[in-house]
């Protein structure tokens, strides 16, 4: 099956289609990681993205029921070197090509993805398109042309829930599965509001003691107090944190009565509650592999991250201060604020994909909650 | 954290010369690691008797000391050099063993010495079984059921725990030498009672085996302050029970999901910070059972290993220059990405590739050893290839070995005429048998398997290999079945085959994405490279060439470091300077090694000197020239005509090097010259004036020299006749051969028909050489230079062993230490009228024998030989920097260089075998070439230099003791003096009946003791039983040597010093009594160099 990916800029790629045939459409950016396309596939943050994977050999590992970052696919499209349809994995249960099919999302495989990575490194992400129909390349770059920027899309609000549930499992363990705690071990509640929340942050959660409380995003501030929680945690998400007013507006209501805590969009849209801005990077950081130093204890974690807006510290002057740095491009990885238990993170500290050198930020978070009780 | 203030003079220990386990990688890590420590202004001084290393050229330390790697010389170094720090951790197993032993005896604390990179406890955590086995347990992970044993009684105990299959580790061996797998009680008892013999602490470890287990490797870095990052991940393609320097490894790991590679990666974290590394990287590896995702950790290295060499190729993340860095207090992120200038190396590499390494195996020179793959490793080197995926790295990879394939050749089907067919039972037989037994041709048996139709679960079944790989080999396979029927459907080719051209194109355009060579294209369609080449081009189908950047194109590059592939961009970027191409040795084999890397360097060097851009290519990843600082630009592909012809294409280059990667470049010469490739120094057909045994006659004949009798067979009548026209022995060999390969002398009509079985089938194409055999002849090598007018002499070596021991195999000497004056005027004048003859334009190598004073020519090389780097070493002349000036058309005079250079010190090179690691494989010499490395020993006289150079190649020469001989009736009368100068310097001899009386006769008092055959107690009970400390056993006859295979093969197992020639037992005694009148002296080459007055004129 012939396929065609499209770029909004006029570049075009031709190669294999797999998965679900027909169109699909969304910002074309590329992911580093090695391992872990499963749960690339299944991360909210994709929400109206296509992803390009830049390690060449996909589907080796099949798929597998349990590693899943959330009940659906959400990206719309896959873009692979080669995808490997005779899987090897003792977990897995079905190939990537059947999964992607299920769940209607369009794949491509056989072209330059390196041509692909570093065009979009020189031209940054853009929107593209991926057909399995139409094969004019004119009409493509047209459609793609005709999609709207991510910058100004408020993405989050459509993938959050839509009513609060309580969650009960902690992380992943090669002869348990997912360990459920004992309840009475989970000591500290928490609000987490949903973005896209990745279900790997509400396992470290609650494997870091916390009993967790999952709200839509629009759930009212007033109604999450009433809850009594020790703290409140703020998702990851896709899209552009700006749009969401009313997000943080809800959000501020929290700021000085309970500890919180922020990951990627939670921690950009934390940044504009507080009364900061946030930017659109040329090209984002999206991999397994990135370094960032906590400049508490001048250490090294190797992270996962998955983002292409950014908190502008400066514009948070004299209310919060830079708490992790990114070292390979010195943008706003964490802050902290100056007076109140509040902090936050660009990376993912769940990894899922990736390494688990920051799972200690959720430690962090239950101190903080132990210390304002 | 930025760089320790506190230290300014730190001690490398290298790790000593090539062997099995322990190959260039140590040269390329030793190497980075000096540029790196001088680069931030710290004093090195350096420890290495392997003079065939980059690292050992002066200008790499401030003090090389090319003196034997053993705890007494480093002890001299430090106490003469007085560093404050030793760095142990870049030169393998022998530098980390050697600086443990100064640890120890308190040597480091006496004079105030710091170990940096790893202290003494984290060593011995990691290297100590028990310790490293507890260390595991405290934190959680599994190790294999094992227990240790120390004797029969507690290895009978630990078995009924572990159960069979048994797997047993000697403790601190190297490369696993004396471990392996024990099946049943009989393999066991044999097996661990070696073992524990084979060990220095006499302990091994007896394990469960974990064999059909998957394997993973991953490259750990450690900072001081604990920042840990993972370089690499690597899968075994061989399953556990293969050793895996022997398995073919995949970088990065294929088969593993995210969740279950960071248990991986979790698990090498703890344990990097258990064992307390402090700095630098260390290699972990694990077993996983492939049922249920379990566990295992099997070991760890404290130190940089082959395997980081590979990930650092692999990744283009320089582990030991930035290990270096960090042994002296950097943090990982105090240090640069070179390759994306802007990153930190704080990062966790990521490729947009496959990487595979295949292991290359000479086993072909060792006919009697075991060749089945086990847990001790038996490779000699190893190939590595880069592609966009899977099946290209693998194909790629399978052509670099230069083994003779280019692709799944079949062992069992007509690929090119047959279609898919059944196999016989007798097939299947041979089939399954090579597929259970792990062996270096597994791989085309897989192929094979596939091709009779068997399924890949049953192949799983049988090789424990991991499906994935058995499904893109299977790919592969169809995708050979396909690309038949394509020319079952077409007669010709382009666009008169019926097939429109687009439809051609997408076929062949796929197969190149798969991988497929030209070579193998051709096989199948019954035409020559060149032809498919032609229509591949006709087609526009050219590779385009990609950047390793250690990020996957998240960043600009600014290294260019490339491999090639079949897709739309080429990130070459070709600049527009003047550049010449130098091709590299590919891997590494007995007969072809570092030396050849050597010259490659050098010629690079040379070639920067004159402002040229310089191209490596090469795929070999242990060695220098691979490391993408040295050249200006690094192909890192496949050394064979098609591979070599796309970079040429792309680069256009001024000049193609192909005298200084040994025979695998000159092999290419004609074909590429040929292909409008200008080919620079020494013309092809020079080459070919020299290599060819008639045109090469008639040379000598002109020039009016003299060489053995001889003649030239292509049957086995017409050597016959030959042989019997120049009278046994003669030598016999095929032409166009490197390292002896298949060369032997042979005593008799007999004789002389077996070999031309064997030999044929070594070299189908080449006619037999055969020569007079030179009895007792003095061997001479000779290395010069020539840019076309002039010529100079390089060095003129005096072999130690007679002629008829391979050059590569004997020591020798330079200067001479025996020939007059006249006679080396007059080698030297014979050398240079046949280099001018030849218009030699670079290096040329000359072996001459002489006997009663008449001077035989033996061989003309008109290439760079394995002895240049050693000559240079010796003479300081950097005579392959100089070669690549002179081809690249500098003349002589220009560069300085006129003259001669004679040291007043001498320097005796001494080779290195593997026998040690082929149980049954005996150790005598003969014209086939069979060490894998060398060491040098320098100093300014010649018993000295040469005792120096056996402690360097781990022979002990003993001071005092018994010393047993036995030889041959020819080698009596010669034997009496070196038994004497023993005998009167306190030792005790021993010897066997014939030799004790004729010694007795001469009056030397000599106890005799029963040769084997006589009956008990014979010498093999006293060499066990510690009574000898030195043999010296010549023999000749089969039967003969055949009955006294077991003395030396036990004293090879003991460790004893033991000499097969005479002449090599000559030189040993006068080292003995040399080492008995003065205590052993070091002096670094430096200093050596200094002292002559003739001082490196080329420079």
């Amino acid at each position: 099956m012939k396929a065609v990916l499209a770029l909004a800029d006029g570049r075009v790629f031709e190669g294999k289609g797999f998965g679900a045939a027909g169109e699909a459409t969304g910002e074309v950016v590329f992911n580093t990681a090695m391992t872990g396309y499963q749960e690339v596939l299944t991360d909210p943050s994709y929400k109206g993205q296509m992803v390009t994977m830049t390690y060449t050999q996909m589907g080796n590992t099949g798929i597998n029921p349990e590693d899943i970052e959330s009940n659906q696919l959400y990206l719309s499209g896959f873009i692979v070197k080669e995808y490997h349809d005779h899987y090897s994995n003792w977990r897995a249960t079905m190939s990537l090509d059947a999964y992607l099919k299920e769940n209607g999302v369009v794949g491509i495989q056989g072209l330059d993805t390196r041509a692909l990575t570093r065009h979009l490194r020189d031209h940054g992400a853009q929107n593209g398109i991926i057909s399995t129909v139409d094969f004019d390349h004119e009409s493509l770059v047209k459609k793609a042309r005709a999609l709207p920027s991510m910058a100004g899309l408020d993405l989050a609000t459509g993938v959050s829930c839509e009513k609060p549930y309580h969650w009960t499992e902690g992380l992943w363990d090669l002869e348990k599965g997912y360990v459920h705690p004992d309840p009475a071990a989970l000591k500290y509640k928490v609000v987490a509001y949903d973005f896209g929340i990745k279900l790997n942050i509400l396992r470290c959660l609650v494997s870091a003691g916390c009993d967790v409380t999952v709200v839509p995003a629009t759930f009212p501030a007033e109604q999450a107090l009433a809850m009594n929680p020790d703290g409140i945690f703020f998702s990851n998400g896709p899209g552009d944190p700006e749009p969401m007013t009313e997000v943080i507006e809800n959000m501020r209501k929290f700021v000085g009565k309970k500890p919180i805590f922020g990951i990627c969009l939670g921690h950009q849209l934390l940044g504009l509650a507080l009364g900061g801005k946030t930017m659109k990077l040329k090209f984002g950081n999206h991999g397994s592999n990135l370094p960032v130093m906590d400049l508490a204890t001048r250490k090294v974690e190797v992270t996962a991250q998955n983002h292409g807006f950014s908190v502008d510290i400066v514009s948070l002057a004299g209310v919060c201060e830079l708490a992790h740095e990114n070292l390979n491009d010195q943008t706003v990885e964490g802050m902290r604020h100056k007076d109140l238990p509040i902090f936050s993170v660009q990376h993912h500290p769940e990894a899922s994909p990736g390494p688990h050198d920051s799972h200690y930020l959720f430690g962090r978070f239950v101190e903080m909650m132990e210390r304002h009780r | 954290m930025p760089k320790r203030t506190d230290i300014h003079k730190i001690l490398i220990i290298g790790a000593g010369p090539i062997i099995i386990g322990q190959a260039c990688e140590f040269d390329y890590s030793g190497t980075q690691a000096c540029k790196a420590l001088k680069e931030e202004g710290f004093e090195v001084v350096l420890l290495n008797s392997n003079p065939a290393t980059i690292m050992t050229d002066p200008d790499f330390a401030d003090r090389t000391y090319i003196e034997p790697v053993t705890p007494e010389a480093l002890e001299k170094i430090i106490e003469k050099e007085r560093p404050d720090a030793v760095l142990p951790t870049l030169g393998g197993q022998t530098a980390l063993n050697t600086a443990v032993a100064v640890a120890e005896s308190g040597v480091l604390e006496k004079y105030g010495v710091e170990l940096i990179g790893a202290k003494l406890p984290a060593i011995k955590m990691a290297e100590d079984r028990t310790l490293f086995k507890l260390a595991m347990e405290r934190i959680g992970l599994e190790v294999p059921r094992s227990g240790f044993a120390h004797n029969y009684v507690e290895a009978m105990e630990v078995v009924k725990v572990v159960g069979f299959p048994a797997i047993i580790r000697p403790s601190f061996t190297l490369g696993g030498t004396g471990g392996g797998i024990a099946y049943n009680m009989e393999e066991y008892e044999k097996m661990v009672m070696a073992g524990i013999e084979a060990s220095p602490t006499d302990e091994v470890l007896v394990e469960e085996s974990v064999i059909g287990w998957k394997e993973y490797e991953l490259e750990v870095m450690r900072d001081t302050v604990d920042n840990v990052v993972i370089i690499c991940s690597i899968e075994n393609f061989d399953p556990m029970g293969v050793h895996t320097g022997d398995s073919i490894t995949v970088a990065p790991a294929q088969t593993l999901t995210d969740k279950e590679y960071q248990i991986l990666r979790d698990a090498s974290l703890k344990i990097i910070r258990e064992i307390g590394v402090d700095t630098g990287g260390s290699n972990i590896q694990f077993g996983v059972n492939p049922r249920d995702g379990r566990l295992v950790v099997i070991e760890m290295n404290p130190r940089v290993s082959r395997s980081s060499a590979l990930a650092s190729k692999a990744t283009g993340f320089p582990i030991a220059k930035i290990a270096a860095k960090l042994a002296v207090g950097y943090t990982l992120d105090e240090i640069r990405n070179d390759i994306t200038r802007e990153t930190p190396a704080s990062f966790e590499p990521t490729i947009d590739y496959v990487v595979t390494k295949v292991p290359r195996f000479t086993f072909e020179k060792f006919p009697a050893a075991d060749a089945t793959l086990t847990t001790q490793m038996k490779s000699v080197g190893e190939v590595m290839a880069i592609g966009r995926t899977f099946k290209e790295s693998l194909q790629k990879a399978i052509r670099s070995l230069e083994i003779g394939s280019s692709g799944f050749e079949s062992r069992l089907f007509d690929i090119t005429n047959e279609t898919r067919r059944a196999l016989t039972d007798k097939e299947n037989a041979l089939l399954r048998d090579k597929l259970r037994t792990p062996n270096c041709d597994r791989l085309w048996y897989v192929a094979d398997a596939l091709r009779s139709g068997k399924e890949i679960d049953e192949i799983y079944g049988i090789t424990g290999i991991d499906p994935w790989f058995l499904h893109n080999i299977r790919q592969i396979v169809e995708k050979e079945e396909e690309l038949k029927q394509v020319r079952m459907s077409a007669s010709c080719h382009g666009e008169e085959c019926g097939h429109k051209n687009g439809e051609m194109r997408d076929i062949l355009r796929e197969a190149k994405q798969y991988g497929f060579s030209d070579k193998f294209l051709g096989r199948l369609w019954s035409m020559t490279e060149e032809e498919v080449r032609q229509l591949r081009l006709s087609l526009g189908i050219k590779p385009v060439f990609k950047r390793v950047d250690t990020c996957a194109a998240e960043f600009v590059a600014y290294t260019p470091y490339l491999y090639s592939t079949y897709e739309d961009e080429c990130e070459a970027d070709v600049t527009n300077r003047e550049k010449v191409i130098i091709l590299g040795g590919g891997p590494n084999r007995i007969g072809q090694g570092i030396e050849f890397d050597y010259c490659c360097v050098h010629g690079v060097f040379g070639l920067t000197k004159d402002g040229f851009e310089t191209i490596m290519v090469n795929c070999n990843p242990e060695t220098v020239s691979t490391d993408y600082d040295t050249s200006d630009r690094l192909y890192f592909e496949p050394l064979t005509y098609e591979d070599v012809l796309s970079i040429v294409d792309v680069e256009k280059p001024v000049g193609v090097i192909v005298q200084f990667g040994g025979q695998t470049p000159l092999k290419l010469a004609v074909a590429l010259e040929k292909a409008g490739v200008p080919i620079i120094g020494t013309s092809p057909d020079s080459i070919d004036r020299a290599e060819d045994r008639e045109r090469f006659q008639e040379m000598l004949h002109k020039l009016g020299l003299r060489q053995p009798e001889n003649g030239i067979a292509r049957s086995f009548e017409e050597a016959e006749k030959a042989a019997d026209r120049i009278g046994y022995p003669v030598v016999v060999r095929p032409s166009y051969v490197l390292g002896g390969r298949a060369m032997e002398i042979v005593y008799g009509v007999e004789d002389l028909r077996r070999y031309m079985h064997t030999a044929v089938q070594a070299s189908p194409e080449h006619p037999i050489l055969i020569d007079k055999f030179l009895d007792a002849a003095i061997e001479i090598d000779v290395d010069a230079i020539s840019d076309g007018t002039e010529v100079v002499i390089g060095g003129i070596m005096e072999h130690i062993e007679e002629a008829g021991i391979h050059s590569g195999d004997s020591a020798c000497s330079l200067p001479p230490y025996s020939i007059s004056s006249e006679l080396a005027a007059e080698i030297a004048r014979q050398t240079r009228l046949m280099a001018l003859e030849l218009k030699v334009r670079g290096l040329m190598n000359v072996q001459y024998a002489i006997r009663d004073d008449i001077i035989y020519i033996l061989e003309v090389n008109p290439r760079a030989s394995r002895t240049v780097p050693f000559v240079s070493k010796a003479t300081g002349r950097p005579l392959a920097q100089l070669a690549a000036r002179v081809q690249a058309g500098k003349s002589l005079k220009e560069l300085g260089v006129t003259e001669e250079i004679v040291p007043s010190y001498f320097s005796v090179k001494e080779a290195v075998f593997p026998f040690v690691k082929f149980p049954g494989v005996d150790t005598l010499l003969g014209p086939e070439m069979k060490s894998t490395g060398e060491v040098m020993g320098i100093d300014d006289d010649f018993a000295m230099a040469f005792a120096k150079a056996q402690l360097g190649a781990g022979v002990k020469l003993p001071l005092a003791g018994r010393v047993f001989i036995s030889v041959r009736d020819a080698d009596k009368k010669h034997i009496v003096t070196p038994a004497k100068k023993l005998y009167d310097n306190g030792f005790e001899l021993l010897a066997t009946r014939g030799t004790a009386a004729y010694l007795q006769e001469k009056g030397i008092t000599v106890k005799v003791v029963n040769k084997v055959i006589e009956g008990r107690p014979h010498i093999v009970d006293s060499i066990k039983n510690g009574e000898i400390a030195m043999v010296i056993n010549t023999t000749q006859g089969a039967q003969a040597v055949a009955d006294s295979f077991s003395i030396r093969r036990e004293t090879l197992m003991q460790n004893i010093a033991y000499f097969t020639t005479v002449a090599g037992a000559k030189a040993a005694v006068d080292g003995i009594l040399a080492m008995q009148q003065r205590r052993l002296d070091v002096k670094p080459l430096q200093d050596h160099l200094g002292q002559d007055k003739e001082m490196n004129t080329g420079e």
